[in-house]
């Protein structure tokens, strides 16, 4: 049985990890949840974001401003993805979706394969993320913990954008009758390019923040794909709360499992994805037959 | 119906003399083949009938391995290039002429993505449509064990890539598969040693393991070679292939009181866990151990995480001081790709080399003659990059020396890849497991 104090210092990594993934899940449940596409480029967009952010330290030196410019990259990224190949795809059957945004991540991995090579690059921590620090029962990674205040800002910033203005009303309508939508005089079209590019900055956004922590390759999205998926499954598809909710329990399943034997974190989390499919598959925030 | 009475009227003198015919026109045009008299097998003699020999090589270009496994793929590439053109290195490793027994080399290259199946599906297709005369690359022991059943079950020959766990050359090994690297335990048995002389006796160590056949073999390994030296195991944390984010074990191993953390994460693994190890502050409180490291480890978490840290490596460059065909090959490598060559290409090399010596020596591609060549190699010892080796018979381990090496302080570095010194280099047979701990039950050869 493991310490009290080891059991509250891994409680509270959850509690960061948590927020980490549910930053990395916003990204896919924004543009699930609104336009009702599953993006499986997204891991590959969170990788883009961790070369952005490279690119652009390696330049200037600056963490914030590389994540400036890294945000702006991903925006004009979002935008050219929407208007040349998404758009198209809106009114296709869901297989469609998946096969193009598939597709769209193996260009971008392989194209930043070709460009960088496999070695992994390295992003510093910036510098006033560096260090630990004493949190009385534990010391903490800095940058770790100054991550969990970004990610709420960042996070509470999304969801007024998207569910607090009407944003999100005109595109959840333009989904239910895009023509009727367009014919009380709303571009629609523009509406749903600004989502998806707001998705992709997401998920971008998410590979510059943990780009000092993790190993930058081209494949470091894949595996971030699948836990967004268990994230978005375990709060509910398409729902901005359960992202977050989601995200913070299946840090602390990882983090507290661990406590008593890492080998079982990972299957813990699956555990409950599947215990949860079966008692309620809509997941904790989903509503029953909508996306 | 038609056919099958067509079929029965044919006479048996018409048969006699038809088969007679193709067998003398066989003898005629390939007397070589001919005179070999032994019965076909795997992809023998199909795969060597024409004047080429075609080699099936799988290396992880994707995954957290893909680094090592691309480094590997340029190893391959430049022993091929050297056969096919018989040049002066070539002749030097014992080769004559251009090519392997006059015929040249054919290969093709496949991404295994750091996945068993992959690699094994891959191969197959290189034995079936491509008549693989031998099968080669990995960067993981789970694959390499993967392809050494496929070698076995096909009658092809394998050539281990990188894999470093004891069953590799221990309980899964194969009679068709012959293994150059290190196995854990010789490498840490080269290892324990240096860091029992340099952190003293007693010590309490924390440890990342893999959780696949290579971090256990590691784990266990290490941990048998620091036991004269009283050392304890703090805490083990065993953490999937391919974790990104480290930082619950990071935790339990930061309160775990030990002052050693012996991390045997690989590849893109190695990298992310060691920089988040020192974003924890775990580098500060412990000396750091990487049993076998990452090729491009140093270079990929910055020299000063592993300044001071002991660990092991198949082949470092800077043993072209000790071996003239070292010294070839990285002058050689380095020229073509503007880098010094890591283990990863050393093993793709040299085990390309080593099989085509053995084939001229065996004066046959058929495998069980190259595989009895192999395994009679103590008598007859390879001359290569690492001095004169050797493959034990009843393993198929090379017995080769170990270096064992301590990360440089960037201000002592003298060129971008001079990230290690190598502190001791132990010979192989004192390194050796004995056979009978090994598990080894070698396979038949026909």
């Amino acid at each position: 049985m493991p310490s009290v104090p080891l059991l509250l210092s891994q409680a509270f990594n959850g509690l960061a990890l948590g927020s980490l993934l549910a930053l990395v899940s916003s990204g896919l449940t924004i543009i699930l949840g609104t336009l009702g596409v599953l993006n499986f480029a997204h891991g590959a967009l969170f990788m883009l974001g961790a070369y952005a952010i490279f690119l652009v330290m390696q330049a200037t030196g600056s963490f914030i401003l590389a994540v400036l410019a890294g945000c702006v990259f991903m925006l004009v990224v979002g935008v050219v993805v929407e208007r040349l190949v998404m758009r198209l795809f809106y009114q296709r059957p869901p297989e469609d979706q998946i096969l193009v945004t598939f597709g769209i991540g193996i260009v971008v991995v392989e194209a930043v394969r070709a460009v960088f090579g496999g070695n992994s690059q390295h992003v510093s921590v910036p510098g006033w993320g560096e260090g630990v620090t004493q949190l009385g029962f534990l010391i903490y990674p800095t940058y770790r913990l100054e991550v969990i205040g970004i990610i709420a800002a960042v996070l509470a910033l999304l969801w007024v954008v998207l569910y607090r203005t009407s944003i999100g009303l005109v595109v959840r309508a333009g989904i239910e009758d895009q023509r009727m939508v367009g014919i009380l005089g709303i571009n629609v079209r523009r509406t749903f390019l600004l989502v998806f590019a707001i998705g992709v900055v997401a998920a971008g956004f998410a590979g510059m923040i943990y780009a000092p922590i993790i190993a930058v390759v081209p494949d470091m999205g894949d595996s971030f794909l699948v836990e967004s998926f268990v994230v978005i499954v375990i709060g509910g598809l398409g729902s901005f709360p359960g992202a977050v909710v989601g995200g913070l329990i299946a840090g602390e399943i990882v983090s507290i499992t661990s406590a008593f034997n890492s080998a079982y974190s990972e299957v813990m989390l699956y555990a409950l994805m599947a215990l949860l499919l079966v008692v309620r598959p809509q997941g904790l925030f989903g509503t029953e037959g909508r996306v | 119906m038609y056919q099958s009475i067509r079929r029965g009227g044919i006479s048996r003198r018409r048969i006699l003399q038809s088969s007679l015919g193709i067998a003398g026109g066989l003898a005629l045009v390939r007397p070589g083949f001919a005179a070999e008299r032994h019965p076909a097998i795997g992809t023998w003699p199909d795969g060597v009938s024409g004047d080429t020999a075609f080699i099936g090589i799988t290396t992880p270009l994707t995954g957290p391995y893909s680094a090592d496994g691309t480094d590997e793929q340029l190893g391959y590439e430049l022993a091929i290039a050297e056969i096919n053109a018989g040049s002066a290195i070539a002749r030097k490793w014992g080769l004559t002429g251009k090519g392997v027994l006059g015929k040249t080399l054919k290969y093709k290259i496949a991404d295994s993505q750091t996945k068993p199946n992959v690699a094994v599906q891959a191969q197959t297709g290189f034995i079936q449509t491509d008549k693989a005369i031998m099968i080669t690359g990995c960067v993981s022991s789970a694959t390499a064990i993967a392809l050494e059943e496929l070698a076995q079950r096909e009658k092809v020959l394998n050539m281990v890539g990188l894999s470093g766990s004891n069953d590799t050359t221990g309980k899964n090994c194969q009679r068709y598969g012959f293994r150059s690297q290190p196995s854990a335990y010789m490498a840490c048995k080269a290892l324990a040693p240096v860091v029992g002389k340099a952190y003293g006796k007693g010590v309490k160590a924390a440890y990342l393991t893999p959780d696949y056949t290579y971090g256990h073999s590691v784990f266990d390994s290490f941990t048998d070679g620091v036991k004269p030296y009283g050392w304890t195991v703090a805490t083990n944390q065993v953490v999937p292939l391919g974790t990104t984010d480290f930082s619950s074990a990071l935790l339990n191993i930061a309160n775990s009181g030990a002052k050693v953390f012996v991390n045997i994460a690989f590849g893109a693994d190695a990298v992310a866990s060691t920089k988040q190890a020192d974003q924890f502050g775990v580098l500060k409180k412990m000396k750091l151990i990487v049993p076998n490291i990452s090729s491009f480890q140093a270079k990929q978490t910055g020299a000063d995480l592993m300044a001071g840290v002991y660990g092991t490596f198949d082949f470092w460059w800077t043993l072209e001081d000790r071996y003239p065909l070292a010294k070839d090959f990285v002058q050689a490598f380095l020229k073509q790709h503007n880098y010094h060559p890591r283990w990863g290409a050393h093993i793709g090399y040299m085990q390309t080399m080593i099989w085509a010596v053995s084939v001229e020596r065996a004066k046959t591609f058929y495998p069980p003659e190259v595989i009895k060549t192999l395994e009679a190699s103590k008598s007859n010892p390879y001359e290569s990059s690492l001095g004169k080796v050797y493959y034990r018979a009843g393993d198929h381990q090379m017995v080769r020396p170990v270096p064992v090496v301590v990360g440089k302080a960037k201000s002592a570095m003298k060129n971008p890849d001079d990230f290690y010194n190598v502190v001791d280099v132990v010979s192989g047979e004192q390194l050796l497991q004995p056979l009978d701990d090994t598990g080894c039950h070698m396979g038949a050869y026909t």
